[in-house]
């Protein structure tokens, strides 16, 4: 599977992704901001990272880039995006996936392992899980705190995708870290994934998101 | 004609604002105890247009495509003629 990473100046995370893609035996490419045409990739992730500074809102500036339209026609060909932290918040700001990812609870920057569990296994990202199984994996963000006006239709339509064990480091509505779109073929989480993709990280939980997704 | 336009965006009504309550905490920490602490981003700018309207119509746009999140914001928008 030929997954295209999306890089905006401030992404970070975009060489991390690419390594544990590599992992899960997809063949990953590199995307700037400004290319339009994606349809030679089966997929797409948006990595974490400080797109444009963060500047106005985390993900508000990247939301209005050319790779947007590209982005959304990929979506509409039924292939699956995924987006991590930064990108999940870009998602968010697009309107792919509902509700908004806002400054934490206690106004500080977490970085830490969290333990979190697997809500639905209806996406390709999360299909080689359990439902309610828990993995560990690590956040590391300032603006992460889930809130949507449409909790029930979420519920209604199994479109919660990852929540916090045990604690809600952040704040965030019913403990909600990852959501998707209707079809569960976009999804937005704040957990990052690939960093938790081999034992030497700590953990290699994460690797299924990408396994799943090349297996999709 | 050039008008200066100025955005004040702030939370909705019943949001949470960790940054006003770190801030009131804060204020406590030096003794002054105060209450409905609330912060709001301002963005201001200059615009040609034909009439007023024309401008608060532009910018009633920017806050809708970028400058605002209308799930958690609200905003208002001030234009005035800029003066010589």
């Amino acid at each position: 599977m030929k997954v295209g990473i999306i890089r905006f100046p401030g992404s970070n995370c975009d060489r991390d992704v690419f390594h544990a893609l590599q992992l899960a035996g997809g063949h990953p490419d590199y995307v700037w901001w400004n290319q339009k045409d994606l349809s030679n990739f089966d997929g797409l992730v948006i990595p974490g990272g400080f797109s444009y500074g963060d500047y106005l809102r985390a993900g508000a500036i990247a939301a209005i880039t050319p790779v947007i339209e590209g982005i959304k026609e990929v979506v509409k060909d039924g292939k699956p995006v995924l987006g991590i932290c930064n990108g999940a918040q870009i998602l968010a700001e697009v309107g792919l996936v509902p509700g908004v990812f806002t400054l934490n609870q206690k106004a500080q920057f977490i970085c830490e392992w969290v333990e979190l569990e697997v809500k639905t296994n209806r996406t390709p990202f999360t299909s080689l899980y359990q439902k309610n199984e828990i993995i560990k994996m690590p956040i590391a963000h300032a603006e992460g705190r889930y809130y949507t006006e449409y909790i029930d239709t979420l519920h209604d339509q199994d479109q919660i995708v990852l929540g916090f064990q045990g604690d809600n480091p952040n704040g965030s509505m019913e403990a909600i870290t990852g959501v998707c779109d209707e079809d569960g073929l976009v999804c937005a989480v704040m957990p990052h994934p690939e960093r938790a993709s081999e034992p030497i990280l700590g953990s290699d939980d994460g690797l299924k998101f990408f396994k799943g997704m090349i297996n999709y | 004609m050039k008008y200066h336009a100025k955005v004040e965006i702030s939370l909705k009504k019943g949001m949470l604002n960790p940054e006003a309550s770190t801030i009131q905490r804060a204020l406590a920490l030096l003794d002054y105890q105060v209450e409905d602490t609330s912060t709001m981003e301002t963005i201001k700018f200059s615009l040609e247009a034909e009439n007023p309207d024309v401008a608060q119509k532009q910018v009633v746009e920017m806050c809708e495509r970028l400058l605002c999140n209308p799930v958690i914001h609200d905003y208002q928008i001030q234009i005035n003629p800029a003066g010589d």
